[in-house]
C-alpha cells in the first residue's frame, strides 16, 4: 500500500496510480458475493447440478451395463461360429449331412470344431421307476471329447468323456440338468437311468455362456449313442472356432461346406454378434438420454443468467459503491462473471456427486461393475465452468455499463 | 497546492436539464469546504463530478493539478482507488460483511494484499472510535456507528480528498454531530474535505462555504 500511504503533499509529480484487482481477490469477491445471497446461489447451482447429474447418471449406468456386456463378449471370444440345420426352400426342417463335420474340419482357418448329436428318444431319470414323461426337460446329446474346450467351459466336478466313455455307458451332466436331477457333484458309483440303461455320472459341466440351452442337456459319447440308441449320425449343431483374422471368410464358407447340395438349409451364426448388437443399441439409447440431459443443462444455464441479471439490478448500490471505491468497468464485469462461473462450477461438481449415485444404485441392484467414466469426473465441473461463464456474460456487461451515480442514487 | 479545480464545468442530462452551469472553483489541499443549497441546486452533481464519478459535458476538471479530460475509465478508477474517499448518506455498507471487512474492502482496488488492508482497516476503525465493533456486521450497529464505519473506509487509504454527501442525513442530531466532529478532526490530519449538507448549522462549522443555486455557485464565503 506504499502508493496510498503518503502525506497529502504534492502528488502531481508522482505517476498516476492504477486500479488493480488481483485474481485471488477476484475469487474472494465472488465468494463474498455468493455468500451474501446464499439461498439464491444454491438454487441456481442446483439447476446446473441436476442437468449434469442426469448426464453423469446416464453415462455411468450405460458404461456399467456395457462393461459387463463387453466382459461377456470377451469371455466368449468373437471367433465362435455355430452351424445348425435350418429350413429348406420347401419349408421343411433340414438335417446336417453326416459328412459335414469332416468337411468343415478341413476348411482352412478353422482352428477347432465339435459336433453335438441329439438323442431324441432318450430321457434321463434317477431311477427306472420315474414315469417316462417326467423328463424334467433334460435332453440327451452325443458329443466328442473337445466339446468343453470349444465352448470355453469347464467342469465343476469330475471329468469329461474320455477313452472309456467311447465304449462304456458314461454320462456328463449339464449344470441345470444336474440340479434337476438333484446331483450336486459327480462321485464314484453314481448312476442315472438313461433311456433304459444305467449310465455312470462321471462329471458335471459348468454353465455354458455361449449356448445356455446346453445346460439342460447331458452328454454321452457318439459310439455309445449309436450302439445303444441307434441314432443317425446327423449333427444337430456344429461349433466352430475360426482364426480371429478370418472369421468373416470362414463364416461365409461354412454353409456350402456343410451341405453343398442345400446350402440354404444351413444356418450359420456368430453368438458374439448378437451381444455386440445389444451393446450398440444401448449406446444409441445413451446418446438420446444425453441429449435430454443437455436440454436440462441449457435450462439450468438460462436459469443462472436470469438470476444473475436480477442480481445485477438488485445490487446497483453495491456496483456504484465499488465504482466509487475504484473499480473499473472491467472489474465489475469480471466480478459478476466470476460469480456465475463459480456458481456453475460448484453446480457441476455437485452434479457429479448426485449423478454418480445413479450408477452406484444400478450396480448394486444388478450386480454389475460400478463404472463412472474418467472423462465424466473432469468434464462435470469443466462443463459447469463453461456454462456459468457464458450465462454470466450478459449480466456482467450490464453491470459494467451501470453509471456509478445512477447506481448510488438508486 | 490545489486538490481539485473546476473550470467552466457544465453537466447536462438528456432532456436539457443543466445540473451544473459553468461552474469554476478551486479547492486547495487541506481545505474544509461545505456545499450548501436547496435540493436541485446541483450540489450532488458537483460532488460526483469532483469525485470523477461523472464526466462534465463541458469544461475542465483538474485533480492535484492534472487535467482529467482525456483520462481513461481505468485511470479515473485508479484515482478513486488511491486518492479519493467517499462517504454517502445511505452508508452503502455490505450487510453480510463485518465492519473490518467492509473497511478493508474499501482498499480492494488498490492492489494492496489482504493482510495490509486489514491492518489499515483496523487502525482506521480504532481512529473513528469503533475498536469494540470490529467484528460486528452493519445490521448490528447503530446508524451513527455505521456511518463511522463508512468514514473509516473512506480514510483508511489516506486519501487526498474526502467527499461526503449528506453524511448526517440518515442520523439523529446527536449522532450527526459526532460524525461531523469526527470529519473535522480527520480533515485536520491532512485530508481535504468537501461535504454537502442542507443543514445551515453544520455548514457554519466549516471554514469555507459554497452556496449553490440552479447549478451555479452564488456565494463563496470564508470565515
Amino acid at each position: 500500500m506504499s502508493a496510498a500511504v503518503r502525506r497529502t503533499g504534492p502528488g502531481a509529480a508522482a505517476p498516476p496510480p492504477a486500479s488493480h484487482l488481483a485474481p485471488r481477490e477476484l475469487l474472494g469477491s465472488a465468494l463474498q458475493g455468493l455468500r451474501g445471497h446464499r439461498l439464491r446461489a444454491a438454487l441456481s447451482a442446483l439447476g446446473i447440478a441436476i442437468g449434469i447429474g442426469a448426464m453423469v447418471a446416464v453415462v455411468g449406468v450405460s458404461a456399467s451395463a456395457q462393461a459387463s456386456l463387453l466382459a461377456e463378449i470377451d469371455a466368449l471370444g468373437t471367433n465362435l461360429l455355430t452351424v445348425s440345420p435350418g429350413q429348406t426352400f420347401g419349408g421343411q426342417s433340414a438335417a446336417l449331412p453326416p459328412a459335414s463335420l469332416a468337411m468343415i474340419h478341413h476348411v482352412r482357418a478353422v482352428e477347432d470344431d465339435a459336433a453335438v448329436y441329439q438323442v431324441a428318444s432318450a430321457g434321463v431319470y434317477r431311477t427306472p421307476f420315474v414315469p417316462a414323461q417326467e423328463t424334467g426337460g433334460i435332453g440327451v446329446d452325443a458329443a466328442g471329447a473337445n466339446l468343453p474346450r470349444i465352448l470355453q467351459t469347464g467342469l465343476s466336478s469330475g471329468r469329461f468323456l474320455g477313452a472309456v466313455a467311447q465304449r462304456y455307458p458314461e454320462v456328463v451332466l449339464g449344470s441345470e440338468a444336474a440340479s434337476s436331477l438333484q446331483i450336486a457333484r459327480a462321485r464314484d458309483h453314481l448312476l442315472v437311468y438313461l433311456g433304459d440303461t444305467w449310465f455312470s455320472v462321471i462329471g458335471i459341466l459348468r454353465p455354458v455362456l455361449i449356448d445356455p440351452g446346453l445346460d439342460a442337456d447331458v452328454f454321452i459319447s457318439l459310439p455309445v449313442a449309436e450302439r445303444v440308441f441307434g441314432i443317425e449320425p446327423n449333427p444337430s449343431e456344429i461349433y466352430v472356432r475360426a482364426d480371429v483374422e478370418d472369421v468373416e471368410r470362414v463364416s461365409d464358407l461354412l454353409a456350402p461346406t456343410a451341405d453343398p447340395q442345400a446350402a440354404e438349409a444351413v444356418q450359420v451364426s456368430r453368438p458374439a454378434e448378437a451381444l455386440q448388437a445389444r451393446a450398440a443399441a444401448k449406446g444409441q439409447f445413451t446418446t438420446l438420454l444425453l441429449g435430454l440431459g443437455a436440454v436440462a443443462l441449457l435450462v439450468g444455464a438460462i436459469g443462472i443468467a436470469n438470476i444473475m441479471v436480477i442480481s445485477v439490478l438488485e445490487r446497483r448500490g453495491e456496483i456504484g459503491l465499488r465504482r466509487a471505491l475504484g473499480a473499473t468497468r472491467r472489474h465489475i464485469a469480471s466480478q459478476f462473471l466470476a460469480e456465475a462461473a463459480l456458481l456453475a462450477t460448484i453446480g457441476g461438481a455437485g452434479g457429479l456427486l448426485l449423478g454418480a449415485g445413479g450408477p452406484w444404485v444400478y450396480a448394486a441392484v444388478k450386480d454389475e461393475p460400478f463404472v463412472v467414466p474418467a472423462y465424466a469426473l473432469l468434464a462435470s465441473p469443466a462443463i459447469g465452468l463453461v456454462i456459468g461463464t457464458v450465462a454470466g456474460l450478459y449480466p456482467a456487461t450490464r453491470a459494467a455499463r451501470l453509471s456509478p451515480t445512477e447506481a448510488l442514487r438508486g | 497546492m490545489s486538490a481539485i479545480e473546476l473550470e467552466e464545468v457544465s453537466r447536462e442530462y438528456p432532456g436539457g436539464v443543466r445540473a451544473l452551469d459553468g461552474v469554476s472553483v478551486g479547492i486547495g489541499a487541506g481545505e474544509r469546504v461545505a456545499i450548501v443549497g436547496p435540493s436541485g441546486s446541483g450540489k450532488t452533481t458537483m460532488l460526483t463530478v469532483m469525485g470523477t464519478l461523472e464526466r462534465p459535458s463541458a469544461g475542465e476538471v483538474r485533480f492535484a493539478g492534472r487535467p482529467l479530460r482525456d483520462a481513461s475509465d481505468a485511470r479515473l478508477a485508479g484515482l478513486r482507488a488511491h486518492r479519493l474517499g467517499f462517504v454517502f448518506q445511505s452508508f452503502h455498507l455490505q450487510d453480510s460483511l463485518s465492519a473490518l471487512e467492509n473497511v478493508a474492502n474499501g482498499m480492494l482496488y488498490t492492489g494492496a494484499p489482504g493482510r495490509e488492508r486489514r491492518a489499515a482497516a483496523r487502525a482506521a476503525l480504532v481512529r473513528v472510535g469503533l475498536e469494540q465493533r470490529i467484528s460486528h456486521r452493519p445490521p448490528e450497529l447503530s446508524g451513527g456507528e455505521r456511518q463511522r464505519v463508512a468514514i473509516a473506509r473512506a480514510i483508511a487509504k489516506r486519501p487526498l480528498v474526502v467527499l461526503a454527501d449528506e453524511p448526517t442525513g440518515n442520523l439523529d442530531s446527536r449522532a450527526g454531530g459526532d460524525v461531523i466532529e469526527l470529519l473535522h478532526g480527520l480533515a485536520g490530519e491532512g485530508a481535504t474535505l468537501v461535504l454537502i449538507t442542507h443543514d445551515e448549522r453544520i455548514a457554519s462549522s466549516f471554514p469555507r462555504r459554497l452556496q449553490m443555486r440552479d447549478g451555479r455557485i452564488v456565494a463563496d464565503e470564508r470565515r
